[in-house]
């Protein structure tokens, strides 16, 4: 497969799992600032969103105040920001627009006519209609995109690709949205009435409320949720799951080149396959949540390397 | 004027190769009508086949307006007109051959040799290059309209990288999607296996010793005009599409660059302008070629399609010759007739030209695409007169021609359905073996009312072709 196909195919992915994520993370945040709290607190938890994305610049240039509705406009809509989800739909548009030979019909008019319908949507006419339904929406193309890559795409290098785009995309934004929201409902560890909500609104921003209580069966702290997120392997949104995914997909396309690569993910792997809840806690779930979307980046950077832009011309 | 009516002939009567189609139109409820015409509009936009127009904001992309009415050929008029392109587009390719070696023709007198030497379309660079099975055009795509009964005339070869193939197999598509009742009633020739005959032609050209070829096709990106179609043909070819820039020369063998390293490729369908190819040879700004790519290939290490320097024989200075070619190299008289033609460059001609502007039809000689002609009996007297000066200062740089009365066909536009002018192009592939064709081509049509500019970028329109089975 050339470089260059597998480059748009990758990022492509990303973009739509980066869309995804970020419908995932605004709706919990919005879902969170119903539950009866001060404002202060609501406004806290949007200005969060914007440091996750280090966005406080351009944010700033458009916007005094952080609020609900500020934040989503920005966040959801806005064509100038690169990282708003109207950008994400139409980065994963071009991408695959760059490539849409290498795509089944199904999948490239599944993001095409993602992207003519995203467009037609103006930020007054979501907020208007429930801010929650676009939120599902996105979701949805997001399933639909991948529903069509599994169930029509050969999989052979392509799909392969599509794959590590997607997890490697998923583990950062799990590992994000759990950063952020850890830190805002537990500053001192004082358990209030909230928590029950909040918490799971957490675990349904991942599709995972479900999910813990089959695991679990019993209340809801916050040491298992981070437990489930991080080292469930059986939980598509997890940090484990995804690494799993990572190594084996990345052994599928392994070239003379990549060992190092490969070797990374596998070291970040076994760290997950082997680990243990406590001793992250123990030694600061943010540091390690920092250090985890530290190495995800270089892997990335590796897998650019090694597959996307190879820049050795030795035949 | 009196123009041919494709569907009916001049007592009102319908054509007798449009009955059965004529017969389901009138049976057919309008509102049925207008209810399709939306769905293949959507379904158009769905799939994403637009064209980028040039001048218009960057990355816009606008559909090719498709009509429903198909443009219907009986079967002994597709057999004249198919054996009458063989018979040029041979000759065509005999003549790319000579002036790259021998140079006969121009020996023997029947063209003037600077009319070819000096020509800017002609590369010094290809003499003595032999390719494989001598084609130079493995793709042309001719240009015919008709000007009434049987009187067919060509208005242009193109023999560099002609588009609108992927236009012709997507209406057929459409049409059969939207009117599958009509194909159960009419014996409509198929066209679909058009990918397959142009990976056959582009294997079969390898060069020698290569059994098992890699072919690509090569695209100046995504935002050229004609960037769905050379995505289509990939895809439907089964082969990869590449960029120059996944392109590179090593000891003038090319490479492309893969996810398990270089890859040899052997064959390359380009889209892209000659002037474009090889920054190293040719224009040194460009980014969209390959640098090495022309020494590679004069090293018969790879496969051009179409070959470096096939503009020699479209271009429309050298128009005028084709007759006298194909009786030079194939001792015929030619079954297509060419377009009578004033070459600004003789005195005479220019004379006659500047004295019957409003009448004629002028053309730039190295121009494309409908940009920079003028059509003298629709113009205002202000266009004539700049004409009038550009002739003057450049005369060698334009042609003319007598207008014609192109045909017509029954069209829906926005008053209902109105006959419009139309043209075809039929692409025609050859390899050392043959010289081959889907039956028809691409129907395009001029949607402005009384236009005879039917190219997409000035606002024409498609339809579907049909070549009637006997």
């Amino acid at each position: 497969m050339l470089s260059r196909t597998a480059d748009h195919l990758f990022w492509m992915s990303r973009y739509i799992e980066r869309a995804e994520n970020l419908a995932r993370l605004l709706d919990v945040t919005w879902q969170m600032s119903l539950v009866p709290q001060s404002l202060d607190a609501v406004n806290q938890s949007w200005a969060a969103i914007i440091a996750l994305n280090s966005l406080e610049e351009a944010y700033a240039k458009k916007y005094s105040t952080v609020n609900g509705e500020n934040v989503l406009k920005f966040m959801v809509s806005d064509p100038d920001n690169f990282s708003s989800i109207h950008s994400c739909l139409r980065m994963a548009r071009e991408n695959a627009h760059a490539v849409r030979g290498t795509l089944t019909t199904e999948m490239w008019e599944t993001l095409n006519s993602t992207w003519l319908e995203a467009r037609e949507k103006t930020f007054d006419q979501l907020y208007n209609a429930g801010i929650g339904d676009y939120f599902e929406w996105v979701k949805m193309r997001s399933s639909l995109s991948r529903g069509t890559t599994l169930g029509t795409l050969l999989q052979d290098e392509a799909y392969h690709f599509i794959r590590l785009g997607t997890l490697l995309e998923r583990a950062d934004n799990t590992a994000r949205i759990l950063d952020v929201k850890y830190h805002v409902l537990r500053p001192q560890g004082d358990e209030g009435a909230t928590d029950f909500y909040e918490w799971g609104a957490l675990l349904r921003s991942v599709s995972a409320f479900e999910v813990y209580r089959k695991v679990y069966r019993d209340v809801i702290t916050p040491e298992r949720v981070a437990e489930l997120l991080i080292f469930n392997e059986d939980m598509p949104r997890s940090l484990q799951f995804c690494l799993n995914s990572v190594v084996k997909n990345l052994d599928l396309v392994a070239n003379s080149n990549s060992g190092e690569t490969q070797r990374q993910a596998g070291m970040l792997h076994a760290h997950l396959r082997y680990g243990r809840i406590e001793d992250i806690l123990e030694h600061g779930l943010h540091e390690w949540l920092s250090d985890f979307m530290d190495r995800i980046y270089l892997l990335g950077n590796g897998i650019s390397k090694d597959f996307l832009m190879p820049m050795e011309e030795a035949a | 004027m009196n123009f041919y009516n494709e569907m009916y002939d001049s007592n009102d009567g319908v054509r007798a190769h449009y009955k059965g189609y004529e017969d389901w139109l009138k049976a057919t409820p309008p509102e049925r009508i207008a209810r399709k015409r939306a769905e293949a509009d959507l379904a158009f936009h769905r799939v994403g086949i637009t064209f980028a127009v040039y001048g218009e904001e960057a990355g816009k992309e606008r559909l090719i307006p498709f009509d429903i009415i198909p443009r219907i050929i009986p079967s002994a008029e597709w057999k004249s007109l198919r054996s009458g392109l063989r018979q040029r587009v041979k000759a065509l390719n005999m003549f790319l051959h000579d002036v790259y070696h021998g140079q006969e023709i121009l020996k023997a007198g029947k063209i003037p040799a600077e009319q070819v030497l000096n020509n800017a379309q002609f590369r010094p660079e290809m003499m003595g290059v032999d390719l494989p099975g001598n084609i130079y055009a493995h793709i042309a795509g001719v240009d015919i309209v008709r000007a009434g009964e049987g009187e067919f005339y060509v208005l242009e070869d193109n023999l560099r990288v002609p588009s609108g193939v992927s236009y012709m197999l997507e209406d057929r598509k459409m049409m059969m999607r939207l009117f599958p009742e009509l194909f159960a009633k009419h014996k409509v020739a198929p066209v679909q296996h058009y990918p397959d005959m142009l990976l056959e032609k582009l294997r079969a050209v390898a060069p020698k010793g290569v059994s098992n070829p890699t072919v690509v096709v090569l695209t100046p990106g995504a935002y050229n005009s004609a960037y769905f179609e050379h995505t289509f043909l990939a895809q439907q070819m089964g082969v990869e599409l590449v960029e120059g820039r996944d392109l590179f020369v090593k000891d003038e063998v090319v490479y492309m660059r893969t996810t398990q390293g270089p890859q040899r490729v052997d064959v390359i369908y380009r889209r892209l302008d000659d002037d474009y190819m090889d920054p190293l040879a040719f224009r040194a700004d460009s980014s969209l070629g390959v640098p090495g790519i022309l020494k590679a290939y004069q090293a018969g290490n790879v496969t051009l399609s179409n070959a470096i320097g096939t503009g020699v024989a479209d271009d429309k200075s050298i128009y005028p010759y084709v007759p006298d070619m194909i009786r030079f190299y194939l001792g015929e008289e030619p079954t297509l007739n060419n377009v009578p033609t004033y070459m600004c460059r003789k005195p005479d001609d220019l004379k006659y030209v500047l004295d019957n502007l409003a009448k004629l039809v002028v053309k730039e000689v190295h121009g494309a695409g409908g940009y920079g002609m003028l059509v003298g009996p629709a113009s205002t007297k202000e266009q004539i007169e700049h004409f009038r000066q550009l002739l003057i200062a450049k005369p060698d740089g334009y042609i003319a021609q007598p207008t014609l009365a192109l045909s017509n066909c029954p069209t829906f536009v926005e008053e209902g359905i109105a006959p419009r002018h139309l043209d075809l192009r039929p692409f025609v592939l050859s390899s050392g073996k043959c010289v081959d064709m889907v039956p028809g081509g691409l129907t395009r049509v001029a949607l402005t009312k009384g236009s005879l500019v039917v190219n997409s970028s000035q606002g024409g329109g498609t339809k579907d072709t049909w070549v009637l089975e006997d």
